[in-house]
């Protein structure tokens, strides 16, 4: 019986020549992830145990990205213990240098890996043929102290995409549509793999984006094939495989999708839920006090590009906040040497230093009772951005764009 | 932990880890800090009035989101003996396990009972509430030894000699 490409990763990270979905298998993990999320738990975990050692210190890569800078006393207690141990222990650290997941995707991920993370979105990594998947600081210890762990084989639902996305439409609106067919848990333990002659079409800010939002369909990992549009951006980021694999033709899915990318329009999540899509034509003219471009989904140089070239010669509604938060150091740099920081601030953007921002409600642009924030983020949880009785709308970076300067709902179209 | 009985709490669909502890609340010190600030997005009251011992029911999904650990750390520091659900995330699941709180799946439970029933529960293989079983399945062995060692990290210390 063939195989998919997850059960192909764990194989290998498991040292046998085959496994199958719902197998339970302990593994050598290639990676750890973890950020100031929870990292802090983690050490004091660590401290906790009896001689603790850490079994391969070059697979960590620690990161603070949740608050960033730090903004309060109890923050700064949490940052310094991570910085101190870090040092200590020779820990690879970044600081206030972009979101994990951006940071993992330059620097780290290579096509075969199991990465674990300790954060959810960890699932981003399969735009590079990795097998990353979200843990607790608990697990994490477990594999930080003893290089390994055990994972459960999932099952695959495959979705096959053809056709093109058609202008103003974006690869986060194709993910927010598959998430709404499918349901919030829809995904629940098992891998989502992306394949099929569309993938021609998505560049790898695309595909990461695809992947990294999985996680709010239950994905325990999404995964896509390595083609040479993966290698280049591996080449060009100095990185080689180690090792590049695509399902066997007779691999068994749970479930296939064909999906005719043309046939997508801009989706708006509404609140409280990921899966509560709508074409976001039904939400227009909605009012809104907020909108936030950033966040491990759509903070890349693409999105800051699409962005850009929407708010171009327009100015930010006066009753707007517009937040424009590069998902990473690199792709600040980026922008501003492209004149796209000058695009957002002359338009009356507020434009932040790299950090996962109000897409996880802490640190900066908060909002307020009552209000309405229309985000490229991740989730729309009754609360996840600040007061509970406040309302977050999830959309592409050229919705959040052209709604930012309507001071309602609006799609790119919409813009003149 | 074979057999208890408790009160329930009655939850709904996709009950997600920012409801049951809000980001801003994570920078707090302990999950007894935190504790009274559990589920506070959808019912401000509700930590406040769990007793030791009490029993979340829920539908399906349960701690869908973030792979914050404080999630069951907050739901076990506020009492609760287990939840029963239709459904769990699945690094909610192994977070809970890992922390030592008891996750019983059930698909009709949830439908069939109100708040406050008084229900109990033969781990591993029923749930009886208002005169009705429904079954259960029985966990593996070594996820239950790491529940009854109350989490990974103890059962990892008990092995070491560190733990009774």
């Amino acid at each position: 019986m063939g195989m998919t490409i997850a059960e192909k990763i764990i194989a290998l990270a498991a040292g046998v020549d085959s496994v199958k979905a719902g197998d339970i298998h302990t593994v050598e993990l290639d990676r750890l992830l973890s950020n100031d999320g929870t990292t802090h738990l983690t050490i004091d975990m660590y401290n906790n145990l009896k001689n603790p050692k850490i079994a391969d210190v070059s697979k960590l890569v620690w990161v603070i990205d949740h608050n960033v800078p730090c903004d309060s006393v109890k923050t700064a207690a949490s940052h310094k213990k991570m910085r101190d141990f870090a040092k200590e222990n020779g820990i690879k650290f970044y600081e206030g240098k972009g979101v994990c997941h951006q940071i993992m995707m330059e620097n780290h991920v290579r096509p075969g890996e199991l990465i674990f993370g300790a954060d959810s979105h960890t699932c981003a990594y399969g735009a590079l043929g990795a097998f990353g998947t979200g843990v607790g600081c608990t697990d994490y210890l477990y594999g930080m102290v003893t290089g390994h762990s055990w994972v459960l084989v999932p099952e695959t639902i495959r979705f096959n995409l053809t056709g093109k996305l058609n202008p103003g439409v974006t690869a986060r609106d194709l993910i927010l549509t598959i998430i709404g067919k499918i349901g919030a848990n829809g995904a629940n333990y098992k891998a989502m793999e992306f394949a099929g002659e569309g993938m021609k079409t998505l560049n790898m800010s695309d595909r990461i984006s695809i992947c990294n939002l999985c996680v709010e369909a239950g994905a325990k990992t999404a995964l896509m094939e390595v083609d040479d549009i993966a290698m280049d951006y591996l080449k060009e980021h100095g990185r080689t495989p180690k090792a590049c694999f695509s399902s066997d033709a007779d691999a068994v899915f749970a479930a296939t999708y064909n999906i005719d990318m043309s046939t997508i329009v801009p989706i708006v999540a509404k609140p409280h839920f990921v899966d509560n899509v709508v074409p976001a034509t039904e939400c227009s003219g909605m009012r809104i006090d907020e909108a936030f471009l950033g966040s491990c989904n759509n903070g890349r140089i693409e999105d800051l590009r699409l962005a850009a070239s929407v708010i171009k010669g327009h100015k930010i509604a006066p009753t707007v906040r517009f937040l424009v938060v590069p998902a990473s150091q690199a792709v600040y740099e980026q922008a501003l040497s492209e004149g796209l920081i000058d695009i957002f601030m002359e338009a009356g953007a507020i434009v932040m230093n790299p950090n996962c921002s109000v897409c996880w409600g802490s640190c900066q642009g908060v909002i307020g009772e009552g209000e309405t924030l229309i985000s490229t983020g991740t989730r729309n949880f009754k609360g996840r951005a600040g007061h509970k009785d406040s309302f977050v709308y999830l959309a592409s970076s050229a919705t959040v764009a052209a709604s930012a300067i309507k001071g309602c709902i609006a799609t790119a179209d919409e813009i003149k | 932990m074979d057999k208890f009985k408790g009160r329930v709490w009655l939850l709904g669909d996709d009950i997600d880890t920012d409801i049951i502890i809000p980001t801003e609340y994570l920078a707090l010190k302990t999950v007894n800090d935190m504790a009274p600030y559990a589920f506070s997005p959808l019912r401000p009251e509700l930590a406040g009035q769990i007793k030791e011992g009490d029993i979340i029911v829920a539908g399906k999904n349960f701690g869908c989101g973030s792979s914050r650990e404080q999630a069951p750390e907050v739901i076990k520091a506020l009492g609760i003996k287990a939840i029963i659900a239709k459904s769990y995330a699945r690094i909610f699941f192994r977070n809970s396990i890992n922390n030592g709180l008891l996750l019983i799946e059930n698909p009709d439970l949830h439908d069939e009972i109100k708040e406050g029933d008084e229900i109990e529960v033969c781990v591993g293989q029923a749930v009886c509430a208002n005169g009705k079983e429904y079954p259960i399945s029985s966990l593996p062995e070594n996820l239950l030894d790491i529940l009854n060692a109350g989490g990974l990290v103890k059962a990892m210390r008990r092995l070491n000699g560190l733990e009774d």
